[in-house]
């Protein structure tokens, strides 16, 4: 069982959450050219590398919000959590 | 190479059984080879064999990092099957079956291959249109398949959950009678037998840890232990794609995700079918001896841990007891679990890459046992021909740019949605 610490509610179980993907994958922006090539690294290509991961969870049978964990996709420890709009450093 | 014969295994019997030859050699590796295959998994050591076997190239060598079959080829619930809907899917994976009836035969090694029939239950009306219509798609590619109805499919199972006052009723379900499983460890055994008969080298404990590329053509490979030129490479390394395309800058439509299985303790024979949940993801069969083999959902997030989590087995099961009830007398008795490369449109990918000699065999999702033949058969060819065969012809890399999606699951690219 993974616990995740909700930047909103706290430390919760993992079955109060869905998943959401990777979370470093940037839309391309609106009102400007976009390749091919951007569109495919958008919604097709992924990195999905072993060791940390920043990905998107949502508090789905907590506050619903969706939120960043960085995790790490062999040993599963997790290492600091976000609000979804918070800036990775 | 020994032949494994009745008569051979009289002839043994008298000095014990301590003078078999070795099935396959170590060799240490070679400088060179024509082609090297990464990942001594089934789908490496069927390419090789079929390099050898069909294409004449036998200077090949298998480079694997850990042991052969150790990977997802000892890992699955050994089901095989081609019921797909889609051409591509369809006639790839019945091209398959034929290889599996002949395998035995064809390695000289038992596979242990049951065509038992699987059955893909279905909970409603809708579903049952649903599968009527994917039962036509896979006879019009001579695949059998037979529809049945909640009676017959009682006939067969009558131990699943026929009670009116069920949350998802039995309304009948999609047959597929030529499927079934096979001994997985024995395949991969067998075809590295076979492949080392015919002078292919299997290097275990070799990690692969660079590639050498010049002016966009493959030159080699860099390996734990040491350098080895190569005029081509094919990579076949399932959940570690992703690992080798980092080190060729390649990003891939793949996700590694981590698939739970796991088998009861033995019982006496109760079910000679292989059975699927409809109304969510769950399958069973009864391995030979007796215990009952099942899995169902991916575990939900990227993961490389090769072990499961519990809520995930927890929700998997109570589907099984929810379609048979008798399941929740059993006790466990092994879980596993494996790293998936889960596609982003759930089909595998077959191909060249934009490297010079450098082939890609990735993708496999759930499925990638029962593909082992069809795999290393069309994998050899693309690899031998320098150009795809029209059976592995749809599985391209580009189809993603250019829209040419195989989603038999219409899930889209959220691969970890089941």
């Amino acid at each position: 069982m993974l616990y995740i610490n909700c930047p909103h509610c706290g430390m919760r179980s993992q079955n109060e959450f869905s998943y959401g993907g990777d979370a470093s994958v940037k839309r391309p922006e609106i009102n400007k050219e976009v390749s091919d090539q951007e569109w495919d690294n958008f919604v097709y290509n992924r990195k999905s590398l072993r060791g940390k991961h920043l990905e998107l969870w949502q508090h789905i049978s907590g506050c619903r919000q969706w939120i960043k964990v960085e995790r790490d996709t062999a040993t599963h420890e997790i290492f600091r959590t976000f609000k979804a709009d918070e800036e990775v450093a | 190479m020994q032949k494994y014969s009745i008569f051979n295994l009289v002839k043994n019997a008298f000095s014990n059984h301590q003078n078999w030859d070795l099935a396959w050699k170590d060799p240490t590796p070679k400088e060179e080879y024509d082609v090297v295959i990464i990942g001594g998994g089934g789908h490496g050591l069927a390419t090789a064999y079929y390099l050898a076997k069909e294409h004449n190239i036998t200077k090949v060598a298998i480079i694997e990092k850990g042991w052969i079959g150790g990977g997802n080829v000892g890992r699955n619930t050994t089901i095989i099957r081609s019921n797909y809907m889609h051409d591509e899917n369809g006639l790839f994976s019945e091209f398959g079956m034929d290889l599996w009836r002949k395998m035995s035969q064809d390695l000289n090694y038992n596979v242990m291959f049951s065509p038992r029939g699987i059955i893909n239950l279905a909970h409603s009306d809708a579903q049952m249109n649903a599968y009527a219509r994917r039962g036509n798609s896979m006879r019009l590619n001579g695949i059998d398949a037979v529809l049945l109805n909640r009676e017959q499919v009682k006939e067969i199972i009558p131990m699943a959950d026929f009670s009116d006052n069920v949350r998802f009723p039995i309304f009948g379900g999609l047959m597929q009678p030529s499927a079934g499983t096979a001994r997985h460890d024995a395949v991969a055994w067998g075809y590295a037998r076979q492949a080392d008969s015919m002078g292919v080298d299997i290097i275990q404990n070799c990690e692969v840890i660079g590639f050498d590329v010049n002016a966009g053509k493959i030159k080699g490979i860099r390996t734990s232990r040491g350098n080895i030129k190569a005029k081509k490479v094919g990579i076949c390394v399932a959940g570690s794609t992703n690992i080798l395309a980092e080190k060729l800058n390649m990003t891939l439509p793949i996700e590694t995700h981590l698939l739970q299985a796991c088998v009861s303790e033995p019982v006496k024979p109760v079910l000679d079918k292989v059975v699927t949940f409809g109304a969510g993801h769950f399958y069973v069969s009864q391995s030979d001896k007796g215990e009952m083999v099942m899995g169902g959902d991916l575990d939900g997030y990227n993961s490389y841990a090769q072990r499961g989590n519990l809520p995930t087995l927890q929700h998997v099961l109570t589907e099984g007891i929810a379609m048979m009830p008798f399941l929740s007398k059993l006790k466990m008795l092994r879980t596993w679990g494996g790293i998936m490369d889960m596609s982003m449109d759930g089909s595998p990918i077959i191909d060249k890459t934009h490297i010079e000699g450098l082939y890609l065999n990735c993708g496999w999702c759930y499925g990638g046992f029962k593909a082992t033949p069809a795999s290393g058969w069309t994998f050899a060819h693309t690899i031998a021909q320098d150009r795809v065969h029209e059976l592995n012809a749809g599985y391209s890399l580009n189809r993603f740019s250019t829209g040419h999606l195989i989603d038999e699951k219409g899930l889209g690219t959220k691969t970890w949605i089941s």
